[in-house]
């Protein structure tokens, strides 16, 4: 890891700052279900007790897709420009046995991205402060790319 | 007692510089109560559904202060099926004999943007790019293609139809023809899906006058049934817009299949009676999605029948025979009320050089949208 100052663009997403940071799912109180993030009621019984649950790092990829120009800004806050913009793709991700997580993906192209390959965890820089601060986002890197997350998001 | 449409009035879709959404919908209104043979004074109750306008019921300052109940209604792109379904709903219960829906909108250029809080989602849902309702239909078609075996190339074909029809249709937004090859050679916005395989958000207007069936003769000759107006939300385990996480072990159907089976059977009416549908054609490959979904077909049937036409205006089941979204685009409090326009024109035998052969009978139209809520309405004649 670098000297730059990183923070999360959310509290309560993944354990971070963290060597094998986990997604931080909820188990409901009632009847188990697990979902992500913690949210307001149990989307089955509709409960509001909840437990923490890490989720598995690793899973498959149900589904893809590309973002090929700049979301529109608000509610999108990258520091990048539409000239600047780079295209990336965004997924569902099947954590064995837990929840399909909608996330950000580091490969951008689609012909290297299948239905059911591996996918891992990878805590990315989307966005950049005016102080230089890195703000990280969760994202899936297909689990073949090996090297830190860190080194994963950056070549990308 | 059943509800029946006897007035239809549409302001064309596209952009309107200088035009005001609700002066769109005055028009809109004046052509349906003409249609009707009615006047405003005359109606009794309505529903109003808009995205933009933040008052759409202001309308009646433009139509007459009678103060009859006009209800504002919003149910995303299925807004203007609620706004039916709560105007036959009040024939059906015998609260008023005559009713009025109507819809409006006039959408910025681009992309749809908002907070994520008007959907009930986190803020890092929108600063990290997720929150991009187009992203839901790249997702949903490939793993479609994937699960089905639909080739991309007739993604392609159902966007051309869509173009094709509307060229036909004077109040159409995009009425220039285009080919398989102009279509997959557009830019992908959102792998699989290219630009012109999307519908854009634009501005128009609709309105629909129904009255009690059994008084339907004093005001037309050819009066349309609405047989069933129904609206479904998400269940857990669906797979839907704007959804952070789906559980892995759960799986339900869309809220499409859910309303479809439900309008159905309160209509009495088989999928195979179907002479003419209006689906919701976001993109492309909704419309061979909510083929399936619709009970109009089975899952992967598509790929044949695109290829072998079937979908077309004089195929076996003509599916947005004026344009669909992609031809007309999608000012959300109108659209529903535009596929309706078009199938009670359909069931007159008046809708002229898009007229589907056959004197259909039965008509079907469909709404998708944020966030997973599905309308269905059947007519027939």
């Amino acid at each position: 890891m670098t000297g730059i100052r990183q923070v999360p663009v959310a509290e309560g997403l993944f354990t971070w700052p963290s060597e094998e940071p986990r997604l931080i799912g909820a188990q409901c109180a009632g009847c188990g279900m697990v979902g992500f993030p913690a949210g307001l009621a149990c989307a089955r019984c509709g409960s509001d007790q909840f437990t923490q649950k890490l989720l598995p790092d690793t899973g498959t990829l149900w589904t893809f897709t590309t973002q090929g120009f700049r979301p529109p800004s608000p509610p999108y806050d990258g520091t990048d420009t539409a000239e600047s913009f780079r295209p990336y793709a965004v997924g569902y991700v099947e954590l064995p046995g837990e929840v399909v997580v909608e996330a950000r993906l580091t490969e951008p192209d689609p012909a290297r991205l299948s239905i059911g390959q591996q996918m891992r965890l990878a805590i990315v820089p989307y966005s950049v402060t005016a102080d230089g601060t890195e703000v990280v986002t969760f994202a899936f890197a297909p689990a073949a790319d090996r090297g830190s997350a860190a080194s994963v998001a950056r070549e990308a | 007692m059943e509800a029946a449409i006897i007035g239809v009035g549409l302001h064309p879709f596209g952009r309107f510089a200088g035009k005001s959404a609700m002066d769109m919908a005055a028009e809109a209104t004046r052509a349906a109560l003409a249609d009707a043979g009615v006047s405003w004074p005359q109606v009794q109750s309505g529903y109003i559904g808009s995205l933009e306008v933040y008052n759409p019921d202001a309308i009646v300052a433009r139509l007459g202060l009678t103060g009859m109940p006009l209800r504002g209604v919003f149910n995303g792109c299925a807004t203007a099926g609620t706004a039916v379904a709560m105007a036959a709903r009040a024939i059906e219960t015998g609260e008023h004999d005559l009713t009025i829906a109507i819809g409006m909108d006039k959408h910025p250029r681009g992309a749809f943007a908002a907070d994520p809080s008007v959907l009930g989602l986190p803020a890092w849902y929108g600063q990290t790019g997720l929150f991009l309702t187009t992203h839901f239909f790249g997702m949903k078609i490939n793993r479609y293609m994937h699960d089905h075996g639909i080739t991309l190339e007739t993604l392609a074909k159902v966007a051309a139809k869509n173009y094709r029809n509307a060229s036909a249709n004077e109040k159409a937004w995009r009425r220039t023809p285009m080919s398989v090859a102009e279509i997959l050679g557009s830019p992908v916005l959102n792998y699989p899906l290219r630009q012109f395989m999307y519908c854009g958000p634009d501005e128009g207007a609709g309105a629909v006058v129904l009255c009690r069936a059994d008084q339907a003769h004093k005001y037309t000759s050819r009066p349309v049934r609405v047989r069933a107006s129904t609206l479904r939300s998400r269940r857990l385990g669906a797979f839907e817009v704007h959804s952070p996480w789906l559980p892995a072990a759960e799986y339900a159907p869309s809220p499409t299949v859910d309303a479809s089976r439900e309008a159905y059977e309160i209509a009495g009416i088989e999928p195979q009676d179907v002479a003419v549908a209006q689906l919701q054609d976001t993109d492309a490959g909704s419309e061979i999605i909510h083929m399936a979904e619709n009970g109009l077909c089975k899952d992967g049937e598509q790929e044949r029948m695109i290829a072998d036409g079937e979908t077309e205006i004089g195929g076996r089941l003509p599916v947005n025979t004026d344009g669909g979204l992609i031809g007309n685009g999608e000012p959300i409090g109108a659209s529903g009320l535009r596929q309706l326009h078009e199938l009670v024109l359909q069931l007159r035998g008046a809708a002229g050089a898009r007229q589907v052969p056959g004197s259909p009978a039965v008509g079907y139209a469909q709404l998708y949208g944020a966030p997973g809520v599905a309308a269905v309405t059947i007519l027939s004649t």
